[in-house]
């Protein structure tokens, strides 16, 4: 407990310093927006990893991989492969085509104010979603590692947690935010590969052994190797959700604003390119540390025991830490346990800075600087603008984190992927790389995807709990049946968490909305375009960004 | 809503001009649609055929190769693997066949710009 403290508070003390550090080197919007152009290739590429790697994926993964074993390894091959799309399509001809932001990579050929304000919203969106979850994350991760249980602690975690996010982001700007996201994922990848090792020197490095012993402790026998345990396990539908679910992490990525406007941290396409290099490196290399200490976990401490500190699987991480040390009350297990938990600290910081500084980006340089005020605001005043902006964004999300605290806010974090997806990705590949795409095919694109993304989850059994084949009864605690107002031995509730009612089936079956929602955002696109007006000189706009996006000359 | 009907709003498209009609734009843009537009239908096609097989073909991918080592663990590594060699190719064929070629024209066309 103390431990843990203590090395928390080397962490902030350090990321403090190098914020204000980072302060004294920011003057122009150039800084704040782009940390100056000025890093590096690798420095981008470790960056983009401490933006990505989320608590979630730490915590998370490693949890549903000692839960449900190969399916939770779905997960991570589906956030790594992603980045191919990043790499390939995205990373040099954005870089080349932006600025700042997501919307200035469109407006170099759409119509500036409504393909901004668009761009803009959804930007606002998916980043403060992701936040949410992020934040309301952090709360249950501190109760978890704090062994507090309290309402009040959980909302001094949120208020905690923000305040340090707004101060990296207000006062350090992109400089500062770069490197909190550069700290954190070393220590992350440090964190992961000790323990990995430790983990393989109990099965003497042999990963057969460590397999067969995850198999025999998860009480699940052979199938925990196999997919279908937690994903695709009842009827059709969930099999094409976990399609669903492939679809939207897979082609999420490439239109997180968070990771796009990370790319404008470095001076040229081919560095942006590079950095992507370096990141797909360090985030394959995490998440198959990921599937051992996964498997770790369930070989080591077992299922079971995993599953009754925490139903989501998220403490098993830390518990792995704990006896990889030596054990629950030794001085080797209660260290590990607080390094463990300071990474994951530290991880959720990182992360939730990228995304304040993301939406503030939007916010301040797109709504207010172009759309509001139409471009006419000085570059000095932009920044100041920008710095208020965090301040009111980020307290906007601790605001909204603490009315969710008590809410399953996991879902956020697929649905933040898929609307990037939906949304945000037709309009990025469209206006890249086809010339006929006009503003009418970004609005619609833009709207139509975010929009049926976030309806159809409205629609779903995230929302609506109630028993069906796809998700069949589950069994009540006395406390969920009296949240739901069911008796505890009701067969009527199939997701205990649901949103708005326990017992109400949901409309449409699937939890993942991107199978319907990325071919909408997609289609809505085309046929925008299609619909509109063929105009020379619209042709001419995307010649122009063309030469730029492919060669560079012209880009800021 | 005349502008709903294709027939008639449709404008034959105009041929590009200025810089974007030299031939070098087109060979770059030829060598990088060339590799990146397949190399993405190609990972795209392989990564949803495993999550299908993953939804739909669950004994295949419960087979044992050897020891603990199924199917299902074999492609999943497999898509690491193909990942991280996607990513090396690109990078040596950007820096072979795109980049030389992309900073030439940058450089003439910024001098161009400056004068």
């Amino acid at each position: 407990m103390t431990s843990i403290i203590v090395i928390f508070s080397l962490f902030v003390a350090l990321t403090l310093g190098i914020t204000v550090r980072a302060s004294r080197r920011t003057r122009s919007a150039e800084d704040f927006y782009a940390g100056g152009r000025s890093f590096t290739p690798l420095q981008n590429g470790i960056a983009i990893g401490g933006d990505y790697m989320s608590a979630a994926s730490f915590l998370g993964i490693a949890g549903i991989i000692a839960l449900s074993g190969y399916d939770g390894f779905l997960y991570s091959i589906g956030f790594l492969v992603a980045w191919l799309l990043a790499l390939l399509l995205v990373a040099g001809p954005l870089r080349n085509a932006g600025r700042f932001t997501m919307a200035d990579a469109l407006t170099a050929r759409l119509r500036e104010r409504p393909v901004r304000t668009a761009s803009g919203i959804s930007t606002i969106v998916v980043s403060i979603f992701y936040l949410i979850a992020q934040m309301v994350g952090a709360a249950s991760v501190v109760s978890l590692l704090l062994d507090v249980k309290s309402d009040a602690a959980k909302i001094w975690v949120i208020v905690a947690v923000g305040a340090l996010m707004i101060f990296y982001v207000a006062v350090g700007g992109m400089k500062g935010t770069t490197w909190v996201q550069i700290v954190k994922a070393v220590l992350l990848m440090v964190g992961a590969a000790v323990m990995c090792v430790l983990v393989l020197a109990r099965f003497h490095f042999d990963l057969g052994e460590l397999l067969g012993a995850a198999a025999d402790k998860s009480g699940k026998g052979a199938s925990f190797l196999r997919p279908g345990l937690k994903y695709g396990a009842t009827d059709g539908w969930s099999r094409l959700d976990l399609i669903s679910l492939g679809l939207a992490l897979v082609l999420g990525t490439a239109g997180l604003p968070h990771i796009l406007v990370r790319f404008y941290t470095v001076p040229t396409a081919q560095a942006a390119r590079k950095s992507v290099n370096w990141a797909i490196a360090i985030i394959g290399v995490f998440y198959l540390m990921t599937l051992v200490l996964g498997f770790g976990a369930a070989a080591l401490v077992g299922s079971a025991a995993i599953k009754k500190a925490d139903p989501s699987g998220n403490s098993a991480a830390t518990r792995l830490a704990e006896v990889l040390g030596g054990g629950h009350g030794t001085g080797g297990g209660s260290f590990m346990l607080a390094f463990i938990g300071a990474v994951a600290f530290a991880t959720i910081l990182a992360v939730v800075a990228g995304l304040t500084l993301t939406s503030t980006s939007s916010f301040a340089h797109d709504l207010y600087a172009n759309v509001i005020k139409r471009g006419k605001v000085g570059g000095q005043e932009e920044t100041k603008v920008a710095k208020w902006s965090a301040v009111v964004v980020g307290a906007a999300a601790v605001a909204l984190s603490i009315s969710a605290r008590e809410l399953n806010v996991a879902f956020l974090v697929a649905l933040a992927f898929a609307i990037a997806a939906s949304a945000n990705l037709p309009a990025i590949l469209f206006s890249l790389f086809w010339r006929r795409f006009n503003t009418r095919g970004a609005l619609w694109g833009t709207y139509g995807g975010l929009g049926a993304a976030v309806l159809l989850v409205l629609l779903s059994p995230v929302c609506w709990g109630g028993a069906t084949t796809t998700k069949p009864s589950t069994k009540l605690t006395p406390e969920t049946a009296a949240t739901c107002g069911v008796p505890v031995k009701s067969t009527a509730v199939g997701n205990a968490t649901a949103l708005f009612s326990c017992t109400v089936k949901a409309p449409f079956p699937l939890e993942n909305p991107g199978l319907v929602s990325i071919p909408v955002g997609f289609v809505a696109a085309a046929i925008g375009t299609l619909t509109a007006r063929r105009r020379p000189e619209e042709d001419q706009a995307f010649d122009e960004l063309e030469v730029r996006t492919l060669t560079g000359a012209g880009a800021v | 809503m005349s502008s709903l009907h294709l027939s008639e709003t449709s404008s034959p498209a105009e041929a590009p001009t200025g810089i974007a009609a030299d031939p070098r734009i087109a060979l770059l843009r030829r060598r990088f649609r060339g590799f990146a537009f397949p190399m993405t239908a190609a990972f795209l096609l392989w990564y949803l055929t495993y999550v299908v097989l993953c939804a739909y073909a669950r004994d295949f991918m419960a087979r044992a190769v050897f020891g603990h080592l199924n199917v299902a663990l074999l492609l999943g590594l497999g898509q690491f693997a193909t990942t991280f060699g996607i990513a090396l190719a690109f990078s040596r064929y950007a820096s072979r066949r795109l980049d030389p070629l992309a900073d030439a024209l940058r450089t003439e066309l910024d001098g161009k710009a400056a004068r």
